[in-house]
């Protein structure tokens, strides 16, 4: 018998997700974000929220509906673009922020997940990042610590799940799903198609389960595209 | 003439060797993909997780799940691979990409670009150019030599809040090409019919002009 990871639905997926915790959520832009999850918190109405996201969103999508519901204390990304409403908040004080080399977020939520407490890198070396960090020469070169992040629920998105936990991601939806799925406490998969146990080719698993509690099978993913370009024929 | 934003393009694209690595940043830097030189083979990589970038998708064929880095839907071609965004900066990071080109708001003589915040007015937020600019060896700024009021962006220290520091080798503007090398811009190229006399007339930052300034050959 398999360990399942399998939940009813994402009301039970997000059961104890509370106020003030800190929430990791996958996601590059609109591309690869946990839909059906956000759109539960936003029922929870859960508030002081730290989420550490690479985005924020926009206006009416993604982290842009706990934003406008003022549910989110502190955000945690590197690029925080295309959203009026959280320049707002953050130009007004509301909205606590802080700016990480895309990189160096990718590799703390990384090293979170991997038991490796703190990394050093040249990303930020000499810049407002840098301030106040410990600074150590390799190869000549100065590199800054960077602490690991973990969080009290990191919330995925994945192509394909099964009930082992064992996900798949599809194109650029990856992103930054691998790493915080391995960063949670608990981590809540959802999927488009959840399925059964042996479908899916143990060689081609991107998450394997054992980093995943929670797996859900979501609907309605609306998968908004922010810049379509196209060319043409 | 001073360059247009295709011309700057067309201009770093002479910069591409065969069998490149490349990333391309937002904006003007996207554009160097259209000018590939012929009979070079590049690869370009986006940092939210794709190498083997191909063109637009035709109508109809987008992808949501499948954009670049400037969150553009985009299609991949044969060869291509997805990877996630610790993989993606560890290909940067450790210098397995080898040209980086992005803008700049500004670029010191000592190489420092700032290129992601003014105070007070635009936050945005770095994203991935922190991790680009201090790990990739061959860095190219693709900008306007001056900014909407006229201003010099080719400056002897930054004023905006840097992006790196001593990482900018070369700058290709709409009216010149320099190098960045022991504290000085040297004046390699011109645009087509740009004089060396407006090129120093609106360049703030230690400029070295040789004898001869020999125009960009864009053909």
């Amino acid at each position: 018998m398999a360990i399942t990871k399998i939940v009813a639905n994402v009301t039970e997926a997000c059961a104890g997700i509370k106020d003030n915790m800190t929430l990791m959520l996958g996601g590059f832009g609109l591309c690869g974000i946990p839909e059906n999850c956000i759109s539960e918190l936003v029922k929870l109405e859960v508030k002081n929220l730290t989420c550490i996201s690479n985005n924020a969103g926009v206006d009416d999508f993604g982290l842009g509906l706990l934003l406008q519901k003022k549910q989110i204390k502190k955000m945690i990304s590197s690029y925080v673009g295309e959203n009026a409403e959280f320049e707002r908040q953050m130009l007004s004080g509301e909205l606590e922020v802080d700016l990480i080399p895309q990189g160096s977020l990718a590799e703390r939520c990384r090293a979170g997940g991997a038991g490796i407490p703190a990394f050093y890198t040249p990303a930020g070396y000499g810049t407002e990042v840098g301030e106040g960090k410990e600074v150590r020469m390799f190869n000549s070169k100065p590199h800054i610590l960077e602490m690991a992040l973990t969080a009290d629920f990191a919330i995925v998105k994945a192509w394909k799940g099964d009930p082992a936990g064992n996900l798949i991601y599809k194109g650029t939806a990856r992103n930054f799903n691998p790493m915080m799925a391995m960063a949670g406490k608990i981590t809540i998969a959802e999927v488009e198609e959840l399925v059964p146990l042996g479908t899916l080719n143990p060689n081609e698993i991107h998450t394997p389960g054992v980093f995943v509690q929670r797996i859900f099978q979501g609907d309605s993913y609306e998968k908004r595209i922010e810049q379509r370009t196209v060319r043409t024929r | 003439m001073a360059l247009d934003k295709n011309g700057i393009a067309k201009r770093i694209a002479q910069e591409l060797q065969d069998g490149y690595y490349v990333n391309l940043g937002i904006g003007i830097p996207t554009l160097v993909a259209n000018y590939i030189p012929e009979g070079i083979e590049v690869e370009f990589q986006s940092e939210n997780g794709v190498l083997g970038m191909g063109p637009f998708p035709f109508e109809g064929d987008e992808d949501a799940d499948l954009i670049n880095a400037g969150k553009q839907t985009i299609t991949t071609l044969p060869g291509a691979a997805f990877f996630d965004s610790a993989t993606s900066f560890a290909m940067i990071r450790g210098k397995h990409v080898q040209l980086t080109v992005l803008g700049a708001m500004e670029v010191s003589q000592h190489g420092d670009i700032a290129n992601w915040k003014i105070p007070g007015k635009m936050v945005k937020g770095m994203g991935g150019a922190m991790d680009l600019v201090a790990s990739a060896e061959n860095i190219i700024v693709a900008m306007m030599h001056t900014n909407r009021a006229g201003d010099s962006k080719i400056l002897e220290s930054c004023t905006l809040p840097l992006t790196g520091v001593g990482c900018v080798k070369k700058v290709v503007t709409d009216l010149a090409t320099l190098e960045i090398r022991d504290g000085a811009f040297y004046l390699l190229e011109r645009a087509p019919g740009v004089s060396v006399d407006e090129i120093v007339s609106k360049t703030d930052g230690r400029l070295i002009v040789p004898h001869l300034v020999p125009e960009m050959n864009l053909d």
